[in-house]
């Protein structure tokens, strides 16, 4: 059997290759507890600023200082863990067994579980949210003492919950960091809570996401009830040894990777549930960088990665996992063509990045996935930031018609270049570190088989085509060509105080421009651990990440594992495998993408930069025409998605709504409570007439009941029990 | 002598005192419903209180049992501090509406 068979019949009897390299109890890491405290110490902090009403930048000083401290920890916990992994016990939460077999015990404790992939993962979140804490300091100056412990406070929120879910070593705590996570996006979207869209866009980000945690809470109680244990070293054993199978009754490990999936599609924003994403836009720009780019919709990668065996048995569930990346790529590619708003086109582009993701790890590439969530967080993060930074300094414009020749004016410079940095990244621009992770992953579809793979690789590759496009048409319209520029409507008191009302867009000062170049600088290096190899292992020649991701749950149970992670060519592709334009798709995707990427640029280039007027020309050309003027506007009307959704689940669901509403208004109040007590009442008021106050009527009355009394005494002692008289 | 008093007791039968009590409590009643004044209200319920006194001394005498007798002398003693402190009532209620009209206390109604 070749090594890139990959044969996926192998997979559904669920073989082993590989034993599980043991874990190891690492009490002495302890102090990797910090990750989590600090977040929390931060918290706690920012509400006592908020509490005493601080004026200052105290709170994100504070916040800074903490997310440092846990980035420093993280660090240092990746520098003396040993791999392939340590679990530390912090609390015991949960910890129950009532007999000795298998499903006689359950045990959720506030264990870490540090392998490769959450540290890979716990690393980029702290550094990230790190320099985005300085980067908002700044940005959210206006705030000061209003909002401004509130924000940093959420933004600790999130880390302390996003390194709960990160960290874990059990479905449970990742289960609270999930909801944590959750309820800390809708805290942060919502974080403009008198404008009304703020507020529309945090409830649809949570209420979405609850559809997906539903399943993932389904998931966790199957797996609980399939394999006996919610821990991952013992889950991945029970998978392993195939113990399980005694107790397994056939359809719950084909439901779990569904169930599973259904939450990293709510969380991770892909279709049917990714509506959320482009509202969250609402949010601070800095929270739209980290949570809503960079970390938490990347959560959905790592819980498909780190649950990647229970996949593993049932094939079928990759193959969808695939699918529905590839389209929601290509379909969040084609909306972020047509936008105009440069934050929603980044929403997409994250959208669709979020796509090739689950794409990567559908094709069994987990190490692709996770190199370019890797690199995605680093150029992802950079153009948001340099959006907001242009929303901050023009008033809240974000219309790419609107402002153009940024990189002429001056105090922008750095903006619009850091920009281009992280647009080429996206782009994938040959040997920039978005194309080295995206062909990881595009290459892997024509490698891997399954159910019209090719066709998603070709869909998946148009679909760089067209990142490259949109990516580069926000860059030439808003950073190139001639200088232009009209403010927004959130103008600020300092913006147009001199030369007669004037507006003057207010550059962006030492933390956002430094930030800016830092991350910038990341989203370069990150092409550095595809070059890296520290691994002995020569069959592993993805770098460093695919070292990375080896060690870690996101192979194991994978047969012939070290295949899987091979990123690119080596001797084992001797053995048939599949060859792509007469060459190895490894190495035919790099000619490739490089070239679809460069067509998208040059496109970009003629429509939004030396042909401005042929891009209206070409627009009015595709509405004119009635064969194809639908085109234009579905895809700017986003495909019509969420009208859909409000036509097929939201009017229906409006209308049960008034439905029970009517029913619990008039059955339920009106007969049933409200009826009941109108007996009493009624009852009142037809005697009421009796109570006139009067002594003389009151005491008729009693004289008429004396009366009464005596009248039936009497006729009850003529005739005994009123016999006689009825 | 206590021949005499048995006969002149003899010669005033149970139904005499009854009607006598009879009449005491329809004359207090009809005072009670008909008149407005306070105090005249409040004569009349003595009236009917008598009434009772001499129902239940008739009916001990009737039975030659002097419970009720005894009863009476309590009943007694209870009406004389009921009078002291319904008159005490009356006249501090006519000190808040300067009336003793019944009809000024109506608000106990509906």
């Amino acid at each position: 059997m070749s090594l890139f068979g990959l044969s996926l019949p192998l997979l559904a009897q669920g073989t082993p290759a590989v034993p599980m390299s043991e874990v190891v109890i690492a009490p002495e890491l302890w102090w990797a507890g910090l990750i989590m405290l600090l977040p929390l110490l931060s918290l706690v902090l920012c509400g006592l600023c908020a509490a005493f009403k601080v004026k200052s930048k105290l709170p994100a000083v504070i916040t800074t200082v903490c997310l440092a401290g846990a980035f420093i920890t993280s660090v240092f916990l990746f520098l003396n863990y040993t791999p392939p992994g340590d679990v530390v016990p912090l609390l015991d939460w949960i910890n129950l067994s009532w007999g000795s077999g298998q499903f006689e015990s359950f045990s959720a404790n506030f264990s870490l579980y540090i392998d490769s992939l959450s540290l890979l993962w716990i690393m980029f979140v702290t550094g990230l949210a790190t320099l985005i804490t300085i980067y908002a300091s700044e940005y959210m100056e206006p705030d000061l003492g209003k909002g401004y412990s509130r924000f940093f406070a959420g933004v600790s929120v999130f880390i302390f919950a996003m390194s709960a879910l990160v960290l874990s070593d059990n479905l449970l705590m990742l289960y609270l960091g999930w909801e944590g996570v959750g309820f800390a996006s809708y805290w942060l979207i919502g974080y403009y809570y008198k404008r009304p869209a703020a507020v529309a866009a945090a409830k649809k980000a949570f209420i979405v996401n609850r559809i997906g945690d539903l399943g993932l809470a389904l998931a966790v109680y199957l797996i609980w009830t399939t394999f006996g244990t919610v821990q991952y070293d013992e889950l991945m054993t029970v998978i392993q040894d195939g113990s399980y199978k005694t107790v397994y009754d056939g359809w719950t490990i084909s439901v779990i990777p569904f169930l599973l999936m259904l939450a990293a599609f709510g969380k991770s924003a892909q279709l049917p549930l990714y509506v959320w994403l482009p509202d969250a836009m609402e949010g601070p720009t800095p929270v739209s960088a980290l949570i809503h780019a960079a970390t938490m919709v990347t959560a959905g990668i790592y819980l498909v990665a780190r649950t990647y065996p229970l996949f593993m048995l049932e094939p079928v569930s990759l193959h969808v996992v695939a699918w529905v990346g590839g389209l929601t790529a290509l379909l969040a590619a084609t909306i972020g063509m047509a936008q105009y708003d440069i934050k929603r086109i980044m929403a997409y582009s994250t959208i669709s990045q979020l796509g090739f993701m689950f794409l990567g790890l559908g094709v069994l590439s987990t190490y692709g996935a996770a190199y370019h969530v890797f690199t995605h967080a680093f150029f992802k993060a950079v153009l948001f930031l340099a959006c907001g930074a242009i929303m901050h300094g023009f008033a809240g414009q974000l219309d790419l018609r609107k402002i153009s020749g940024l990189r002429h004016i001056k105090g922008w410079r750095i903006v619009a270049w850091t920009m281009f940095v992280g647009a080429i990244a996206l782009a994938g621009f040959p040997f920039t570190a978005g194309y080295f992770s995206k062909d990881a992953i595009l290459a892997e579809a024509f490698v891997t088989q399954g159910p019209g793979f090719e066709i998603l690789g070709w869909m998946a590759i148009v679909t760089a085509g067209m990142t490259a496009y949109y990516t580069f048409r926000v860059w030439f319209r808003v950073c190139a060509g001639p200088v232009q520029f009209e403010p927004g409507d959130e103008l600020h008191g300092d913006d147009a105080h001199d030369n007669g009302g004037e507006f003057h867009p207010h550059a962006p000062r030492f933390a956002i421009n430094s930030v800016l170049i830092i991350i910038a600088i990341g989203s370069v290096v990150a092409i550095v651990p595809y070059f890296m190899s520290n691994q002995a292992d020569a069959q592993i020649t993805g770098g460093w990440i695919a070292d990375m991701v080896h060690d870690s749950t996101a192979v194991d149970g994978v047969p012939t594992h070290t295949a899987v992670v091979v990123g690119h060519a080596d001797q084992a592709h001797d053995h048939g495998h599949p060859t792509l334009l007469g060459m190895d798709p490894h190495y035919a995707m790099y000619w490739i993408s490089g070239t679809v990427g460069m067509v998208g640029l040059f496109l970009a280039a003629w429509l939004h930069l030396w042909r401005r007027s042929d891009a209206d020309a070409l627009r009015g050309w595709l509405r004119g025409h009635a064969f194809v003027s639908w085109l234009p506007r579905a895809m700017e009307r986003k495909w019509y998605v969420d009208e859909v959704y409000i036509a097929l689940i939201r009017l229906p669901l409006w209308i049960l709504g008034h439905i029970f509403f009517a029913f619990d208004r008039f059955i339920i109040d009106g007969i049933f409570v409200d009826g009941v007590a109108r007996i009493p009442r009624g009852v009142a008021r037809w005697l009421q007439p009796l109570q006139s106050g009067a002594v003389q009527s009151h005491a008729v009355v009693m004289a008429g009941g004396i009366g009464l009394i005596i009248l039936l005494m009497a006729l009850f002692i003529q005739f005994g029990w009123f016999g006689g008289v009825l | 002598m206590s021949m005499l008093a048995s006969d002149t007791f003899a010669a005033v039968s149970l139904a005499h005192a009854l009607l006598l009590s009879g009449a005491l409590m329809a004359i207090g009643m009809a005072g009670f419903l008909s008149r407005r004044n306070l105090i005249v209200m409040f004569l009349c319920t003595e009236l009917m209180f008598q009434a009772a006194i001499v129902a239940m001394v008739a009916f001990g005498r009737w039975y030659w049992d002097f419970s009720g007798q005894i009863f009476v002398i309590f009943i007694l003693t209870v009406a004389a501090a009921e009078a002291a402190l319904a008159l005490a009532l009356v006249v501090l209620l006519f000190r808040r509406r300067s009336t003793l009209d019944a009809e000024a206390w109506t608000e106990l109604r509906e």
